[in-house]
């Protein structure tokens, strides 16, 4: 039998559905399986419904399986939301005290919670505990979990556990995997470490979902010794950004899209002043205040052509956790390496959902010096080189003068407006030119499923997950662009070799990633789009599909 | 130190007269002044925002970052983080940060960021050809109103004294032994150090005779309810009568928002 099941469980917010999923998640993890948590929640404190869909599997997803196999209900909504995708032989645990059904099984969780003398929404532990003896967890290995995983009052939560545990009825065996347990990270945490890899020393933002939870994480995490500043509004944090990374400082900010469209004006002037910058902009459902806490990948193409001016920029959009980790710390060097601003784009489901990650990609990062000065003659910040690229110096450097300078400007950073500027403005160019040959020796394009397919789709972000699901099952090509400026062209040229059909698959309503290919010669012949707020479906793409081939 | 070294090849393009040129030579004596005492050149770091106040940095032979207008406090916050041993010092405008970036001015102040303001308020957009701003006298004709302005000012030492400002200041432009004082003061200020300069536009705004007339030197320092009147004595209104306070109004030591955050 295929070992892959999919877990649900849900409540109203303040109820600890997530904290129960991730306790969820970390328990078959324990067992060696592969995890993917999709996480789903309304933009309120109080009330509403939340839920985390947990796939555990032998191999590893990055998509939700539409069918559910244990459904474990904090109130009566999650049953009346979720009951209808049960899979055939599916199982309902739930609140008895708070639902009353005759089908699945319901444990007292709010009885023994307050026998046992805890808080409400304790409740979610006896859940946790009681699920996980009807599927044959060991109390070692749940006691294990909850302590690692709870932080405040584990005791008294061990003991709500333990009771739950005892009083439920054990049904089945999960079976355990040969396979050691992953490290299992949200996007944001793997964007977060990372950065903190390369070198990061500030981290400026304002809050905005779904890109808060890396200041939280990064604040929370003492001894990664980057210092959190959360200033007034967007366009503070990306102009202190750049001073600090002026005086030398390896720095990032993060935002949404409407923060992102703040930062603009400061974006041009990092491309102008070529000040280094990491900028994650994790994508959430607009235009405007649009769906907070739900996706859309509606913001590739304003990134790419953000700001005023003509401005060198590097836009990386990684797919899932393990990407965030890599290509952020690539991120922040190479942003320290080109002295420019680059984008990481993520989106919602990217940034908050859970994956499992290899450990070993953190080797792959080094804080890597930039270009420097080499203290010799005079100090021209801009100095006019063959690659484009003129090597730092900082304030506080003896017999340098630095001088940054937003207007148009001379080597030595003086404010220009002759004629002279164009010599400026072409060595500009030609960084972007170092830039793209840079491009085509990093992984900037990844292929899944059937290399030698003639159909080819072309998804991103969270899309990328779900694709590779259906790539492999119909045994077509799947491609993932990961640096998508500088496009590359060589790379997306090799790929594409065999190709007769190709579909792009995307959360937005106008296919922004066919029209990037587009600009680059390559024809889309078919696009697959969704943009009701939720990720793909495996199913929903392939019905899709069908219908286009 | 020769004050000449803190001069670069950029050609001056303010108008013929203009007082700006009093700023700068206050500024560039103010410098030379604490180089002599001992801060070393290369941690003097100036950022500006844009409009006829910017042009300083790139007369200037000193480390800078020329930046947007209106935010270049945060830029100087962010060197200031990143750099806690510098000086860092911000050139802005009426407009530019009164107007485009007041949001930023309270926020650094309130957090005791230690950093230098000296606002250039020649109290209308110059650069731009004359428009109001937010000190521009009620009833002020600029391109923009040719019929006068219809709003009245804010007094900006009023606003700057609840933001939580530590150094609170007024100098003269043309005063310029003064105004190098109050520059050196400034910048020794550990904390948020704010100095308005009274800088008459002469070309779009002369009012060069108004402040003469009515500008007097205050004795330092003051309690903050001494400091509360003396600020208020002028509302930034065209008062036939009032007087026009110069000097430090305020001052007081707090722990800056860089020691708090880089501590530990």
């Amino acid at each position: 039998m295929v070992k892959d099941y999919s877990i649900l469980i849900g409540g109203a917010a303040g109820q600890g559905s997530r904290m129960a999923g991730l306790i969820i998640a970390k328990l078959f993890n324990q067992l060696g399986y592969r995890i993917y948590i999709y996480e789903d929640y309304q933009s309120l404190i109080r009330g509403g419904h939340n839920f985390s869909q947990i796939r555990a599997a032998e191999k590893e997803f990055q998509s939700r399986k539409e069918k559910i196999d244990f459904l474990l209900a904090l109130d009566e909504n999650t049953i009346l939301l979720h009951e209808k995708d049960l899979a055939e032989k599916g199982l309902i645990i739930f609140n008895e005290d708070k639902i009353k059904r005759k089908n699945g099984i319901g444990i007292p969780i709010e009885k023994i919670t307050k026998e046992m003398g805890g808080f409400p929404i304790m409740a979610n532990t006896a859940l946790v505990s009681a699920f996980a003896k009807i599927i044959g967890i060991d109390w070692k290995i749940l006691e294990e979990v909850l302590k690692r995983e709870i932080k405040r009052e584990i005791d008294l939560n061990l003991k709500i556990g333990k009771r739950a545990y005892e009083i439920s009825k054990n049904l089945l065996k999960i079976e355990k995997i040969s396979k050691e347990p992953s490290l299992l990270l949200t996007g944001n945490e793997g964007t977060s470490l990372g950065a903190v890899k390369a070198g990061l020393k500030f981290y400026f933002a304002y809050p905005m979902t779904p890109a808060t939870s890396i200041m939280n994480f990064l604040a929370k995490k003492e001894d990664f010794k980057v210092k959190v500043i959360q200033p007034e509004n967007e366009i503070s944090v990306i102009n202190m950004a750049l001073g600090a990374s002026f005086a030398g400082a390896k720095s990032a900010v993060g935002t949404s899209g409407g923060g992102f469209a703040l930062m603009t004006e400061g974006l041009s002037l990092a491309g102008q002043s070529e000040t280094p910058i990491l900028i994650i902009e994790s994508q959430r459902g607009g235009p405007s205040t649009g769906m907070p806490t739900y996706n859309l990948q509606g913001d590739l193409l304003f990134v790419l052509s953000a700001g005023h001016g003509d401005i060198p920029r590097f836009v990386i959009a990684p797919g899932d956790a393990a990407e965030c980790l890599y290509y952020s710390g690539l991120g922040l060097n190479l942003a320290w390496k080109y002295q420019t601003p680059v984008i990481l784009l993520i989106d919602k489901d990217v940034s908050e959902n859970t994956f499992c990650v290899n450990e070993k990609i953190l080797n792959l990062i080094q804080s890597e010096k930039p270009l420097l000065w080499a203290k010799s003659g005079d100090y021209k910040r801009y100095k006019i080189t063959e690659d484009g690229v003129s090597p730092l110096a900082f304030p506080g450097e003896k017999d340098a003068i630095v001088k940054a300078d937003s207007y148009e400007h001379d080597e030595f950073g003086i404010t220009i407006e002759s004629e002279e500027v164009e010599k400026m403005q072409e060595k500009r160019l030609r960084k972007y030119e170092t830039m793209k040959k840079a491009v085509e020796k990093l992984p900037a394009v990844k292929v899944y499923g059937n290399q030698n397919s003639n159909i080819a789709l072309v998804a991103w972000g969270i899309t990328k997950g779900a694709a590779k699901e259906i790539a492999e099952n119909l045994g077509i090509k799947l491609i993932q662009p990961i640096i998508i400026e500088p496009f590359p062209q060589k790379q997306m040229r090799e790929v594409l070799k065999g190709v007769e059909k190709l579909f792009s698959i995307e959360l937005n309503t106008t296919g922004q990633m066919a029209k990037v290919l587009n600009s680059q010669g390559i024809k889309v012949d078919g696009k697959i789009l969704k943009y009701n707020g939720r990720p793909f479906f495996v199913k929903e793409i392939e019905d899709k599909l069908k219908k286009l081939l | 130190m020769n004050q000449k070294n803190l001069d670069t090849y950029c050609q001056n393009t303010w108008c013929p007269g203009c007082t700006n040129f009093g700023i700068l030579e206050a500024l560039k004596r103010a410098v030379s002044e604490l180089i002599e005492r001992g801060i070393k050149r290369e941690n003097f770091v100036f950022t500006c925002g844009i409009g006829c106040h910017g042009k300083n940095v790139d007369y200037l032979n000193l480390n800078s970052f020329y930046g947007l207008h209106g935010r270049c406090l945060c830029t100087a916050q962010g060197i200031k983080l990143a750099g806690p041993n510098l000086k860092v010092i911000a050139f802005v405008g009426d407009g530019d940060i009164y107007n485009e970036g007041i949001s930023h001015l309270i926020h650094a102040a309130k957090r005791n960021s230690d950093i230098t303001v000296l606002v250039h308020d020649n109290r209308n957009f110059a650069l731009t050809v004359s428009q109001f701003t937010a000190t521009s006298p009620k009833g002020f004709k600029g391109s923009s109103t040719p019929q006068g302005s219809i709003e009245e000012p804010f007094n900006p030492l009023e606003l700057i004294l609840v933001s939580g400002a530590t150094f609170i200041a007024r100098g003269y432009a043309l005063k310029i032994d003064h105004l190098k004082d109050l520059i050196v003061k400034a910048i020794e200020h550990k904390g948020f150090s704010f100095l308005e300069i009274l800088q008459p536009c002469i070309t779009f705004f002369d009012n060069r005779k108004f402040y003469e007339e009515r500008i007097y030197e205050i004795k330092s320092p003051l309690s903050k309810e001494e400091a509360e009147i003396k600020i208020r004595e002028w509302d930034y209104l065209n008062g036939e009568k009032s007087k026009i306070p110069i000097g430090v109004f305020y001052k007081v030591e707090k722990p800056t928002f860089e020691e708090l955050v880089l501590k530990g």
